[in-house]
């Protein structure tokens, strides 16, 4: 089996056992749907794509937000929760306006330029939070992911004291307004996002089979220009997959390629999957491409440099910590602009509940995509993305079919959740531990 | 390309009081190899330090005296001012990282960038890189070394003799490099990769570049440089053209009589009985590793272990209480002893001492009473008692105990309960001997007991030594990088050299044998050498 | 003057001074405002015992080196396990509380033991990994509740499978049961000597542990790893000992406070109910590689007493708006971050 792999793969060093050790949480997750899918019967098809697709759309933007930080060698940033926090209130922000405006029947601080408007605002409060969380790290060094987390809960606090306490006691707002509570201080427990609701998301719409048509036609045609006509930039460097996964990658995009245009000419339903929202596919491709840039920057090297090892960045004169701020300060701010894009999907924000659970859920998708605490991709963070929230949808639906109770698989997902986090973070440390003990000393090598 | 000599003029380093380098003249020209030679502590460190402006010596007061390059003041605050200045180190252990490739590595921090739109508005860190200069850069410095490695190979999984050429290649490539020093740059290398790496020198010392080369093998030095320096205990002994002097010659101004300890006489009287004896024994203890050593131990002796730092002298005892991996037969008083179970080895009567004395001998945030019980609590069950169903600590045991201990072995302390961490380094020393007699040992191993420990008492430390031996018939193996201290209380002592014995000598043995047989030399040709430049030296003086 | 308010405050911790002062304003506040002050009291001491063990329970862990037991819990779902095992066999009063002690005892040293083998493995990352053990057994332990077909209707719905969110201790006869032992009243303020006396009891306990051998060398391998590896002391086993003597005393912690709480709270109840502890010992001057009694008892008190006294006082003056729990949250995890700033580094990833 491994001799196989090896030969397929061209890859002499490849190990299976390591294999399945680095993608354990993404084989787990394949099987789980899989097995989901067999055994939710009375699962719509289309309806779960609807779903899974919507769920994309919302998270992707989230979930990009953690790769800078991994590279940079701060591990996975459960700290985006205060990003979301940032965008929050930006978002309370606009619409106090917003419907203020409503009220005597405008339209200002609605629809895309409010959304617009809550990016803009979101900019410089994430970056000052940024900041300060970047310098908090560079003091609890080699302990980022706990740091991190609690930042997260500390943010909540503080940012609880603002909207309940300080907007009203101290901020001087209408104590009518609709958004305030009743008393004239702090925010209602749900902010209507009103006309900004789907601003990004009903831009441009196109059906989901013929998007589907083009994007497997497009990674079809981009993989065999790959393989067989791209010329590297630098000499001897070669772009070309192992044969296995150019195989994988062909079969499966045909694959599809395929399945689509059957659909299409059948009038399967897949037809009935929502539209998919360009304009938003095109953000997050944006967001996609700007990671990959920033990559290709001096500033990208450095981040990998302190990413791979601190003491020989700074021993050639990078400074460190300014850049692990700097790696702080953007995901920070990409987390704010997530959490509008997410609740501008949402339609509805929860004053004082929908940044709790940020963190954890985009973590854990990035880490189903098969990144971990040093490594993480764009294609990790998408592939995780529809992985895990995959599992979220089927969840309930298993726990329906098998147990007789969705409640029970509700439960199953919060686990999976924890879960998928404690086996990465554990079996990366692990396996760390285990590389860095002393081996017994060998005999003469003479 | 370059026309400045590099001259330390005067230079002198005081780390609190204690002066660690004291007036050295040196002087590198353009083009030429000079070697700086000196046994551990001689300052060659310090030196290149200061060479660097690394922030230790700019921390702690500066230095005094002057660093001049072509007849200037060259005033290197920092690692910066001294990469400006074309100084270039090739370290010892690598500075590459090992996931990116060759070119990353040698381009890091200085890698070639283009602006951008981004960057006119964000900075000069938002150009973009120029992936295709930095590789013909990496190629170009690559090639002037005859290296015909891919630029592009990660650096994870080349041969070692590669990572040293990558980290040359790095230094080379920065512009205007004028001088480089090679900090022991064949420690880690084969006989093959050493040739290549000395060749590679000679040619980068033919295009003008002066060369710093520390290292502690005699014969690389003769065949390679054009002058050596000789530092002895921060001082400048010797610089002299090689093709004038011996390694013999080297050896004994390298080792020298730095302090006299008296050797209050005679042979003491050494049992035939052997108490342990080591067969092959090889320890994982990284930057000291061990690569199989043979040995015995006579009971009531004291055996000496030398060697230079990073040879392995300090992996054998680590290894034989079972600190590192080890393998290799050990027995001890005629049984074999599984030295992996530092339990059963401290049960049967061995105790340890470490070299590091805050970070493995004591708890700094306890008491001296309790550090000294601790040990003989846990391996002997000594001071407890029972009280009820419980086994407690008996604090009454426990304090009898290091009062005497306080006493016997004359701690200056203000209580037993005083925490060990207050202690001056003698006294803790004091207290980790206290802590391995609590444990009644027949063998002790200790490791650079007077490191760290001002001149007085040193002189204490040695003599408890010395009585332990005589008085309580204790056999004691004692490893040191200070020769004359080896030399004033030790029965024998065991050269270490590359992790292996070089020879066993009589502390009556001339300088030049120790030095050339820390250099690697083996016994005979240590002797022969010695011999004959005794023979010049008593010629020269008659003549 | 300035300089000795300095030595003081470094001597005993910004956490613990700052906490400690906090104290001192709000009860003077609450006496201007007129609150009853041995109410206030007597409500401490009731949270103070019914916190005490789970805080105590940080005292093996972090003493051992693994740092403070953020996978609290572990042993709290092996205390509830416990006890809703025995209800479902009709235990009451007093039988329940014994049999359910001795049963958490039983599933605690497994639990511990596991817990402690994750903790060996994943050594200078503990605290996060822990972190999520403790959210992962919670989220397990949700399923378990669900499923396991536990039959008896007090702890059930009333309809459906599956164990309510909250159980009654009254069912059982064993609401308050250790805190009205042996109570008495003095000029107002309710002594709940039971809970107090169980408290002591283990400190006592923990007091002696940490004077035998075994006690000893936990506390060596804590403090300085190679000086215990020297000493020729298995530190790996020594903490395991400490993280099952941890989970022992969380999952007792656990059933004190539901008698003295009257519920026993299960599903997501104990998910977030380590971090309290933890902020608590750091607040009585621990850190995160070293704690004594004293910082637990300190620490419970001064944490607590923050917690009791600060929500009517905060009422009071800022009618409608809970900002005591926001207070929490915030000194909580402030209090933690400010201790994680103080962890030297185990290297370089």
């Amino acid at each position: 089996m491994n001799d196989m792999m090896k030969k397929l793969t061209g890859d002499s060093s490849f190990d299976l056992g390591n294999w399945v050790l680095d993608n354990i949480v993404t084989i787990i997750f394949w099987v789980f749907i899989i097995l989901g899918m067999l055994t939710a019967k009375d699962l719509s098809l289309n309806g779960f794509f609807t779903e899974l697709c919507n769920r994309f759309y919302r998270n992707a933007f989230l979930i990009l937000s953690l790769i800078i930080p991994v590279i940079a060698g701060l591990g996975l940033n459960f700290g985006i929760v205060v990003g979301a926090i940032a965008g929050q209130l930006a978002i309370i922000a606009v619409r106090y306006w917003g419907i203020n405006s409503e009220l005597v029947g405008g339209t200002a601080f609605g629809g895309l330029g409010g959304l617009l408007l809550m990016f803009v605002i979101a900019l410089p409060i994430a970056a000052i939070i940024g900041w300060l969380t970047g310098t908090l790290y560079n003091k609890t060094k080699g302990q980022e992911m706990i740091a991190s987390l609690i930042v997260g809960y500390f943010g909540n606090g503080v940012y609880q004291f603002i909207v309940l306490f300080l907007i009203g006691a101290v901020i001087p707002v209408a104590a009518a307004h609709p958004m305030i509570l009743y008393d004239g201080v702090g925010i209602r427990m749900s902010v209507d996002m009103g006309s900004t609701t789907y601003a990004l998301d009903n831009l441009l719409q196109i059906p989901f089979v013929p998007f589907m048509i083009a994007a497997a036609a497009f990674v079809l045609l981009f993989v065999l220009w790959n393989q067989f006509i791209r010329k590297p930039k630098v000499e001897g460097q070669s772009y070309k997959m192992n044969p296995l996964k150019f195989w994988v990658y062909v079969i499966l995009a045909a694959g599809v390629l395929a399945y689509f245009v059957m659909q299409l000419m059948t009038g399967g339903p897949m037809n009935d999957v929502r539209q998919v929202p360009v304009v938003l596919m095109l953000v997050i491709a944006a967001l996609a491409i700007f990671n990959q840039w920033i990559m290709n920057t001096k500033l990208g090297q450095d981040f990998r440099s302190c990413g791979m090892n601190q003491t020989i960045a700074e021993a050639n004169g990078i400074n460190v910590d300014r850049t692990r701020v700097i790696a702080t300060v953007i995901s920070t701010v990409l987390a704010a602009w997530g959490m509008i894009i997410y609740l501008q999907n949402m339609g509805t924000l929860n004053t004082y509940t929908a940044h709790n659970n940020v963190g954890y859920f985009s973590v854990a998708a990035i880490l189903v995509g098969g990144a971990s605490v040093d490594k993480a991709t764009i294609g990790q963070a998408v592939t995780g993305c529809l992985l895990f929230h995959a599992m979220f949808i089927l969840s309930p639906e298993i726990g329906k079919a098998v147990f007789g109770q969705a409640a029970l698989g509700e439960y199953f997902r919060t686990f999976m959740v924890y879960g998928v986090i404690g086996l990465s973070l554990g079996l990366y440390v692990w396996r760390a531990n285990k590389r860095a003990k002393l081996a017994m000393p060998k005999e003469d090598e003479e | 390309m370059n026309n400045g000599i590099l001259e330390f003029v005067n230079v002198g380093k005081e780390y609190s009081g204690h002066a660690v380098l004291k007036g050295i003249n040196m002087d590198v020209r353009p083009g030429e190899i000079h070697a700086l030679i000196g046994e551990n502590g001689a300052g060659k460190s310090t030196l290149m330090n200061i060479l660097f402006g690394m922030p230790v010596i700019h921390s702690t007061g500066g230095f005094t005296g002057e660093v001049r390059i072509g007849g200037e003041d060259a005033k290197i605050m920092n690692p910066h001012d001294a990469m400006m200045q074309g100084i270039g180190m090739v370290h010892q252990e690598f500075m590459l990282i090992p996931g990116f490739t060759i070119t990353e590595n040698i381009k890091i921090n200085r890698e070639i960038t283009k602006s951008s739109l981004m960057s006119k508005v964000f900075g000069k860190r938002m150009e973009s890189l120029e992936h295709a200069a930095m590789a013909t850069d990496a190629r170009k410095a690559l090639d002037t070394m005859g290296m015909d490695i891919e630029e592009y190979t990660k650096v994870h999984g080349l041969p070692v003799g590669h990572m040293q050429f990558v980290e040359i290649a790095r230094e080379i490539d920065k512009t205007g490099i004028r001088f480089l020093v090679f900090d022991e740059p064949t420690a880690v290398l084969t006989e093959s990769e050493t040739e290549h790496l000395l060749n590679a020198i000679r040619k980068l010392a033919a295009q003008g570049i002066g060369i710093v080369f520390i290292s502690h093998r005699l014969d690389e030095i003769i065949r390679l440089s054009d002058r050596v320096t000789i530092l002895r205990d921060g001082e400048w002994v010797a610089t002299e053209e090689t093709k004038n002097i011996t390694a013999a010659e080297i050896a004994r101004l390298m080792v020298g009589r730095a302090l006299t300890l008296d050797r209050a006489e005679g042979d003491r009287k050494v049992s035939d009985e052997k108490i342990m004896t080591v067969d092959n024994l090889r320890v994982n203890m990284p930057g000291e590793e061990v690569k199989g050593v043979t040995f015995d131990v006579h009971r009531g002796e004291i055996l000496g272990i030398g060697g230079l730092a990073g040879q392995g002298k300090l992996g054998i005892a680590n290894g034989l209480m079972g600190m590192y991996p080890v393998t290799g037969k050990v027995t001890f008083k005629g049984e074999p002893l599984d030295v992996m179970k530092t339990n059963e080895t401290l049960k049967k009567g061995v105790a340890f001492l470490s070299e590091d004395r805050k970070g493995v001998g004591l708890l700094l945030q306890s008491s001296i009473e309790e550090n000294i019980a601790f040990t003989a609590m846990e391996v002997h069950n000594k001071f407890l008692k029972k009280v009820g169903p419980f086994t407690l600590t008996d604090d009454k045991a426990i304090r009898e105990n290091a009062e005497k201990m306080v006493k016997d072995l004359d701690i200056r302390c203000t209580s037993v309960t005083q925490n060990t961490g207050a202690l001056s380094g003698g006294n803790q020393q004091k207290v980790c001997v206290g802590k391995a007699l609590s444990l009644d040992p027949e063998l002790l191993l200790v490791s650079e007991p007077t490191r760290g420990i001002d001149i007085g008492a040193k002189k204490l430390i040695l003599d408890l030594l010395k009585d332990l031996a005589e008085k309580r018939g204790m056999t004691v193996i004692m490893t040191s990088s200070e020769l004359a201290e080896l030399r004033s209380i030790c029965d024998r002592v065991l050269i270490i050299c590359e992790g292996k014995v070089a020879g066993e000598l009589s502390p009556f043995d001339s300088d030049e044998v120790y030095g050339l047989m820390m250099s690697g030399v083996s016994k005979e040709e240590a002797m022969k050498a010695a011999g004959a430049a005794q023979k010049k030296a008593g010629g020269e003086a008659n003549g | 003057m300035g300089k000795k308010i300095g030595d003081f405050i470094n001597r005993i911790g910004i956490p613990t001074f700052a906490v400690g002062l906090l104290l001192v304003v709000l009860l003077i506040a609450a006496g201007v405002m007129g609150q009853s002050i041995p109410t206030l009291i007597s409500d401490i001491l009731k949270r103070v015992g019914m916190n005490g063990l789970l805080v105590l329970a940080m005292l093996p862990a972090i003493k051992s080196g693994t740092g403070p037991n953020f996978a609290l819990p572990v042993g709290i779902e092996g205390g509830l396990m416990a006890l809703i095992v025995c209800m479902q066999f009709d235990f009451s009063g007093w039988a329940l509380m014994g049999a359910s002690a001795v049963l958490c005892i039983v599933f605690c040293i497994i639990l511990g033991w596991l817990y402690g083998q994750l903790m060996n493995a994943v050594k200078g990352a503990e605290m996060t990994i822990a972190t999520y053990s403790g959210f992962s057994i919670v989220a397990f332990f949700n399923i378990l509740w669900l499923a396991i077909p536990f039959s008896n209707r007090k702890m059930g719905w009333m309809l459906g499978n599956g164990l309510r969110e909250t159980i009654q201790m009254k069912g059982f006869e064993a609401d308050k049961i250790l805190s009205d032992f042996l109570a008495f009243e003095i000029a107002g303020i309710k002594f709940p000597t039971g809970m107090i006396l169980v408290l002591a009891f283990f400190c006592l306990l923990s007091w002696l542990f940490f004077r035998t051998k075994t006690g000893m060398a936990i506390f060596a391998g804590g403090q300085n790893p190679r000086f215990a590896e020297a000493s020729g002391l298995n530190i790996d086993r020594n903490r395991i000992i400490a993280n099952i003597l941890s989970t022992i005393l969380a999952g007792l912690g656990i059933i004190m406070y539901s008698q003295g709480y009257g519920y026993a709270q299960l599903y997501n109840g104990p998910l977030n109910m380590a971090f309290p502890a933890v902020a608590a010992v750091l607040v009585g001057g621990a850190t995160a590689s070293k704690a004594s009694i004293p910082n637990v008892l300190i620490g419970v008190c001064l944490f607590q007493g923050l917690m009791t006294t600060a929500m009517p006082v905060m009422n009071q003056i800022f009618t409608g708006t809970d900002l005591s729990d926001i207070m929490r949250i915030i000194i909580q995890n402030g209090v933690i971050l400010y201790a994680l700033t103080k962890v030297k580094s185990g290297g370089d990833r």
